[in-house]
């Protein structure tokens, strides 16, 4: 038998590598292929035609960052879940399913008071937020 | 089940004759054996994405009585060479405020993170790439890098129609990931294992021991991880990423040439890949509807095949939803996302892991047919 090392993560390696190789091998390709003609003008950012004014990296809407963040604890929590959701049928085949259950909905219970939480918090809406609290005061 | 393409093999006669015509190197005939079954997969997928922008415009024509492309080749079959030509030979334009390094990577790292998935995607029991015992769980983490790229691309374009489309792709597929991951979650409690070998040998036989029709909750978790896995993608109705009508083309405006074609041939193997593991997670994978004893090499042919038959069917489909549903709005995109699949997948996995324990693991079928 082969050994379990080149198993594992030898095709992933390769297949990588190939990808890396194709973009290289189309690059050089299109260098050679592709004329050159370059200009100030053409390669201004495209903004319908317009002169660009100032750069894209600038400020941007403080909801991406929310958004994020919520992506982490979800990410993180279903992470952790994995590997206990990877032997449950395991331990209900020992008979020990009603344990395991009890411990996995109460670490479900977590996550489902989290996105509770977000949603009364009103950091689920898009726009819709600001609007809401403002009226929380005005109450 | 086996493990690896190379495992598979080696327990035929002519391995050893192989092996001693490498001279008993081990790793330098694995090697070989994965980089000739890596160049075929690779060259299947690329025709495959390939054809799918043929398939796409195809299609689109006839669901709006058009005729679509019928020029290049017997019915227009050859349109994405001629396509692929045509973008190897136009100009590389980098606009100059860019950061050219980022620039540069982004492709390529969308390239890479979609070739990498196709290391676990089971083409049939014997011809998988690798068969990780963490199989699941590396195919969630891989396929973000294309999210990484689709933000980098947007990014480092410097120009406000990509950054905007940069910032919604990531945002989009980092809450989409959410829902899919806990439906994926639930096919990992069902089958009691994270490698895609443990999850398609779970499903022999008839489409009634399929996991989509496990128990009701399993069956809405296909669903949810369809819409899941069509907004990873960025496809319609959730292309807001490249809505052309408001965002000129999105995170690769800038893109231009060949760039341009490697993220398009990468968004079109990714949803390949997305129906392949759609097709391996719920709808029986490569299983034959009959069990057979008998493991010869053309029982895998057949198995491929029939893989390969479901998942294009899935990609008919993911066309066909594209073409049928209009886009989205940013906030309505949020909110499906949150308020509504997220909940279902969670409300699927708590309902999956009750009826494994109350009704002992077994599957609707088992219970009306009485296994």
């Amino acid at each position: 038998m082969i050994p379990a090392t080149f198993d594992g993560l030898m095709p992933i390696v390769i297949l990588m590598s190939i990808a890396v190789l194709l973009f290289w091998g189309g690059h050089f390709a299109s260098v050679i292929l592709a004329p050159k003609k370059p200009s100030h003008l053409k390669s201004t950012p495209y903004e319908c035609g317009e002169q660009p004014v100032g750069s894209a990296w600038s400020m941007f809407n403080v909801r991406f960052y929310v958004v994020g963040l919520i992506f982490i604890i979800f990410d993180v929590e279903s992470v952790l879940m994995f590997p206990v959701a990877s032997i449950f049928r395991e331990m209900n085949d020992m008979g020990q399913g009603g344990y395991a259950l009890i411990i996995f909905l109460s670490f479900i219970s977590i996550l489902i008071e989290g996105i509770a939480y977000c949603w009364k918090k009103g950091d689920l809406d898009w726009v819709k937020s600001y609007q809401v609290s403002l009226n929380d005061n005005n109450k | 089940m086996n493990q690896t393409v190379v495992s598979y093999l080696s327990q035929y006669e002519f391995y050893d004759s192989l092996l001693a015509l490498f001279g008993n190197n081990q790793g330098l005939l694995a090697f070989t054996i994965f980089l000739i079954v890596a160049l075929i997969i690779v060259g299947l997928c690329a025709t495959i994405g390939g054809l799918g922008t043929y398939a796409e415009r195809k299609i689109s024509a006839d669901l709006q009585q058009r005729i679509g492309p019928n020029r290049v080749g017997p019915y227009g079959l050859l349109q994405f060479l001629a396509d692929g030509v045509k973008m190897m030979t136009k100009e590389d334009v980098m606009p100059f405020t860019a950061d050219k390094m980022l620039f540069y990577l982004a492709p390529m790292l969308a390239l890479v993170g979609v070739f990498a998935t196709l290391a676990v995607l089971p083409f049939s029991s014997g011809f998988a790439m690798a068969d990780l015992n963490v199989g699941v769980f590396y195919l969630i983490a891989i396929s973000s890098l294309v999210g990484l790229a689709v933000f980098l691309g947007g990014y480092a374009s410097n120009s406000k129609w990509s950054m905007l489309g940069g910032m919604r792709g990531a945002s989009q597929i980092i809450s989409y990931e959410i829902p899919v991951t806990i439906s994926i979650l639930a096919i990992t409690l069902l089958a009691g294992g994270m490698s895609f070998g443990t999850i398609v040998g779970m499903q022999k036989g008839l489409p009634i021991n399929w996991f989509i029709f496990h128990n009701p909750f399993a069956f809405i978790a296909f669903f949810v991880f369809f819409t899941g896995a069509l907004a990873e993608t960025n496809r319609a109705p959730f292309d807001l990423p490249e809505a052309e009508s408001e965002l000129v083309s999105g995170y690769h405006t800038e893109y231009t040439g060949m760039r341009f074609g490697f993220f398009a041939l990468a968004e079109y193997i990714e949803v390949f890949v997305v129906c392949g593991v759609a097709v391996a997670l719920f709808l029986g994978g490569s299983n034959l509807p009959v069990d057979i004893k008998l493991d010869i090499i053309p029982i895998q042919i057949i198995e491929v095949v029939i893989f390969l038959t479901k998942t294009l069917l899935l990609y008919y489909v993911v066309i066909w939803i594209r073409w049928t549903l209009p886009r989205l709005r940013v906030d309505q995109l949020m909110s499906v996302c949150w308020k509504y699949l997220t909940p279902m997948a969670i409300l699927n996995l708590v309902g999956c892991a009750i009826w494994l324990v109350v009704f002992n693991g077994k599957s609707m079928a088992d219970m009306v047919f009485g296994h």
